[in-house]
Parts: C-alpha cells; sequence; structure tokens
C-alpha cells in the first residue's frame, strides 16, 4: 500500500477515489430514498456528451462534463416534476441522445476516437491530471457541504413532498438542488469510476448499508465508509491486475453488498424479536 | 377558501366551494369515496392547484404564505416509499423542520417537541426502530406525531382513521382531545369518525365536488358513520340508480 503511494499518478487516483468513496454514497442515500436510483446513470450519459465537447472545443473535458451534465441533469428533473406517465420515456431519450452525442462529437474531434472515450466510460488510474484533482476536491467540498446544510430539509423532501410543501420549504428549488448535486458527484466519480458505472457507486454502497442499520443517518454513513472502502480497495486492486479501476471498485462494493446481507440476516435473528402488536 | 373549483385531469373535482374554518373549531370532511374530501383539504393548503377562486391561510395565498410551523399536515399514509429505513424518532423530528433554520444545530427545544410527540402517541420506547417495520396503523401514529412535534396550531388530517386499528383511533380520539382542549384548530378528512365523534364542533360534507350540508354535525352523521354502512349521507339521498340507464344527449 504504501511503495504503492510512491507514484504520483497514483496519489492523485488515490484522492480522487477518496473522495468519491465519500461523496458518491452520501448523495446516494438522498436519490434512494427518492426512488431515483437510475438518476445517476442517466446523468452519466449526459456527461459523455459533456466530455466530447471538452474534446471537440478544447477545453478541460472535466470542465464542460460539469456544465452539460448539470443541465441535463436539471432537464431530468423537470420532466420528472413535469409529466407524470411519461417520465422514464423521457428519461430513456434523454440517456440515449447523450451517449449517440458523445460518441458523435468526439468523433468529431482532432484525433479523438471512441478508444478516448474509453477511460472515461470506465475509468482510468493513470489518468487522472493535477486539475482533475483540484475540480475533483472543489465539487466534492461542495456536494458534503450541500448534504450537510440541506441535509434536514431534503430528508424531508425525499419522506413525501406534498409534506415538504406544507412545511413551507422550497420544494422546487430543493429539488433541483439534489439533481444538480448527483451531477456534480456524476463528475466527480468520472475519472477515476468511469461514466458506465458511476451510479453503482450511489447505490450499492446505500443498499449495503441499510442491510445493517436501521435510520437514516446510520445507513449514510455506513454507506460512505463502505463507499471508501470500496474506491479505496479496488483502485489499489486495479494497481496490482491492470484491469480498468472502475469495474473492481464496483465489484468490491458488491462483494461488501452480499456480506452486508449475510451479516444483517445474522444480526437481525440475533436481536431479540421486534414485538408487532 | 372562496369559490374554490379544482380539475385534475380536466375533471372538475370541486365545482365552488365556499369554506371558512375558524380558529378553534374541529371540522371533519366528510362524504363518499371520490367526493373531493382529501382535494379539498389539500387544495386548502395549496398543495394542489387551483382552478378557480382562491384559498387563504391566516389571510395570506399559499405562495405568500410564511408561516408554516402554524400548519400541521398528516398526509394520507405514511410514504416512507424509498428503499432506505427510518427511525421512528427521525421521522418524528422531522416535523420541527418549519420551525428551525438552515445551518441551525437541532435545538434542546426540538428535542424536547419530539420526545413530547413520541409520548403522546405511544411510541416512544420503539423511537429507533425503523418505520417500515411498524404496522398501518403505527405508521398513522408517526405521522401524526411528525405534526404534533411542529407544535402548530391547525391540524390538516387526510383520513386519520382510515385502515387503523381501534386501539390506534382511540388514541388519535385521546391526543385531538388534548389539542382541542389547548385551543388547537383541527380539519380532518374522514371516511368514518368513530372515536372521534364526540370532538367534532361541524361537520362539512361534500358530494360530487359541493358541500351538500355545513354545520353542527346532525348525530345521523354518528350513526352513518359506523362502519358497515354504506356512507351515503342522508341529506343527500339519491334515488337509487337503475341498472341500466339511457339518457338522450340533448
Amino acid at each position: 500500500m504504501i511503495d504503492l503511494l510512491q507514484y504520483d499518478f497514483m496519489q492523485r487516483a488515490m484522492i480522487a477515489a477518496l473522495l468519491i468513496g465519500l461523496t458518491a454514497p452520501a448523495v446516494g442515500t438522498f436519490i434512494v430514498q427518492r426512488r431515483l436510483a437510475l438518476l445517476g446513470d442517466g446523468i452519466g450519459h449526459v456527461a459523455l456528451t459533456g466530455v466530447a465537447l471538452g474534446f471537440l472545443t478544447g477545453t478541460a473535458p472535466v470542465l464542460t462534463a460539469v456544465l452539460v451534465s448539470v443541465l441535463g441533469a436539471v432537464a431530468i428533473e423537470l420532466v420528472r416534476a413535469r409529466g407524470r406517465t411519461s417520465g422514464d420515456v423521457a428519461l430513456a431519450l434523454l440517456f440515449y441522445g447523450g451517449i449517440a452525442g458523445g460518441v458523435l462529437l468526439i468523433s468529431l474531434a482532432p484525433g479523438g476516437s471512441n478508444s478516448t472515450l474509453m477511460s472515461y466510460l470506465f475509468g482510468s488510474i493513470s489518468t487522472v491530471t493535477l486539475q482533475d484533482v483540484w475540480v475533483i476536491g472543489a465539487l466534492a467540498v461542495a456536494v458534503l457541504g450541500v448534504v450537510a446544510v440541506f441535509g434536514r430539509e431534503l430528508f424531508v423532501l425525499c419522506q413525501d413532498e406534498e409534506v415538504a410543501k406544507a412545511a413551507g420549504l422550497p420544494v422546487r428549488l430543493l429539488s433541483l438542488l439534489i439533481a444538480v448535486t448527483a451531477a456534480l458527484t456524476v463528475v466527480i466519480a468520472m475519472r477515476v469510476v468511469g461514466l458506465l458505472l458511476v451510479s453503482a457507486l450511489m447505490v450499492v454502497p446505500v443498499a449495503t448499508g441499510q442491510q445493517l442499520t436501521r435510520g437514516f443517518r446510520s445507513t449514510m454513513l455506513l454507506a460512505m465508509a463502505s463507499g471508501v472502502v470500496a474506491t479505496v480497495g479496488g483502485l489499489t486492486t486495479s494497481f496490482y491486475v491492470e484491469a480498468p479501476p472502475g469495474a473492481l471498485i464496483v465489484l468490491v462494493a458488491l462483494g461488501g453488498f452480499v456480506l452486508a446481507l449475510g451479516l444483517g440476516r445474522f444480526v437481525r435473528r440475533s436481536r431479540p424479536q421486534e414485538s408487532r402488536p | 377558501m372562496r369559490g374554490g373549483q379544482v380539475s385534475l385531469d380536466r375533471r372538475p373535482v370541486l365545482r365552488g366551494i365556499d369554506l371558512t374554518v375558524r380558529s378553534g373549531e374541529v371540522v371533519a370532511v366528510l362524504g363518499a369515496n371520490g367526493s373531493g374530501k382529501s382535494t379539498l383539504v389539500r387544495a386548502l393548503l395549496g398543495l394542489t392547484p387551483l382552478s378557480g377562486g382562491s384559498t387563504l391561510l391566516y389571510g395570506a395565498p399559499p405562495a405568500r404564505f410564511r408561516d408554516w410551523w402554524r400548519i400541521g399536515y398528516v398526509p394520507q399514509r405514511l410514504s416512507v416509499g424509498g428503499g432506505v429505513p427510518s427511525t421512528i424518532r427521525e421521522v418524528v423530528a422531522s416535523g420541527r423542520i418549519a420551525r428551525q433554520r438552515r445551518l441551525r444545530p437541532t435545538s434542546a427545544a426540538d428535542t424536547a417537541a419530539t420526545t413530547r410527540a413520541l409520548e403522546a402517541v405511544g411510541l416512544a420506547d420503539r423511537a429507533g426502530d425503523p418505520v417500515q417495520a411498524l404496522s398501518g396503523g403505527q405508521q398513522q401514529r408517526v405521522l401524526i406525531a411528525r405534526a404534533l412535534a411542529g407544535e402548530p396550531d391547525t391540524f390538516v388530517m387526510d383520513e386519520p382513521t382510515a385502515g387503523v386499528d381501534a386501539a390506534s383511533q382511540q388514541l388519535l380520539a385521546d391526543t385531538l382531545a388534548g389539542l382541542v382542549a389547548q385551543g388547537r384548530t383541527v380539519v380532518l378528512v374522514a371516511h368514518e369518525l368513530g372515536p372521534l365523534e364526540p370532538l367534532i364542533t361541524r361537520a362539512v360534507v361534500l358530494r360530487d365536488g359541493c358541500v351538500c350540508h355545513d354545520g353542527p354535525p346532525p348525530h345521523a352523521v354518528g350513526a352513518h358513520a359506523l362502519p358497515g354502512h354504506d356512507h351515503v349521507h342522508p341529506h343527500a339521498e339519491e334515488p337509487p340508480a337503475s341498472p341500466l340507464e339511457w339518457r338522450p344527449t340533448s
């Protein structure tokens, strides 16, 4: 582990992984609570267009990805709030548009090819630049700040939108806030986990956490802990086996879930029976 | 509310309702399924947009109303739909939200109010359990406790007795009696009043989106509100519908 950190690129990737492990499950808890588990996926697809746009215009792909994915997230939220029946179809349209747009734009970019996109789709440890680390750091602070400041209100919103409205909360603003925060998280995770697997890191640690917990806050904390274990563990393994880190991170996270599933059964059985009158 | 009209999917649900709830009243909104009871209370709070007329909360339209802490809304069911478990205490404590400020931690008053609300509904000993593990009646108690925790002046409850066991209904009646004694206002939607009946000071009966009775709860409401009755209000008698009926258009 120590010798691993002698490499500069590994230090940068490790910092990024740590931040991803913390932020993705924190946002994911709210998203899962709202039954929007696929939101991350949708934004990931849209972000691909942003990445390609960066290559095409010669600006940093991380920045264009932030821009496009935030716009995409806002669009998804508006569609969700507006449409009742066609919401998932509209989301699907956005997904495909994102992928198609990304592939088209990258092939138009000078010297770009689909293989350029591969590192964004599945993550890569050797390509995290110092600029990426700074952007990721700033976004992570923003995301965790939102969770800390608005957490209480977001909890009410994710429980029941009407009750949130009847408590005088700015429901529309908070919904947009969740969507935008999710978009930022996708961009944070993009470099290391990859856009196609980003969503896993928002959902799987939360699923892991809730096997063992009874409350919202404890679920979130446990999800963040298991998220960090997955990203750091997966990244370390990827250094030795030379496979895309995204795949290994998600597999470690899934392994954690299976472990928690068994452990949860065991804990619940040994716990005194919950009274049910 | 004045001349309140609501349409859902272009189908008129409420057609011109005038209703003013005075402070300290205990109003029961009664009516058959689909008569617009729930829509009425939701429209009163501004949760469902009006297609005509206006509604005022303490003199202000919902969009400009700021004192949301004065209102405690109890929705029809617990929509802890999401996959994330929440403890009873977490849900009840969230009822304080309208009284809390951003960036300010939970105060001792918040914690005390949450504990009082939990005790009022008899769930204090289970505060750490996930709400998902509760029965329907107990979940309803959690929702009521959440509204209690906010210490509002006015409670708006959507079917607090629906699908709730007798013990929980009695507990709700006792809790309400305490609130009424403190001079709080209560508006509740009910299918059947059960043990709540003696508390009600005013009954509003809806039929086909119109108020067909507004006044003191007639005795008949009690008898007709018993479980098993077909819930057709005596003031709103309808000729028995013929199994087949043809009406020429125009």
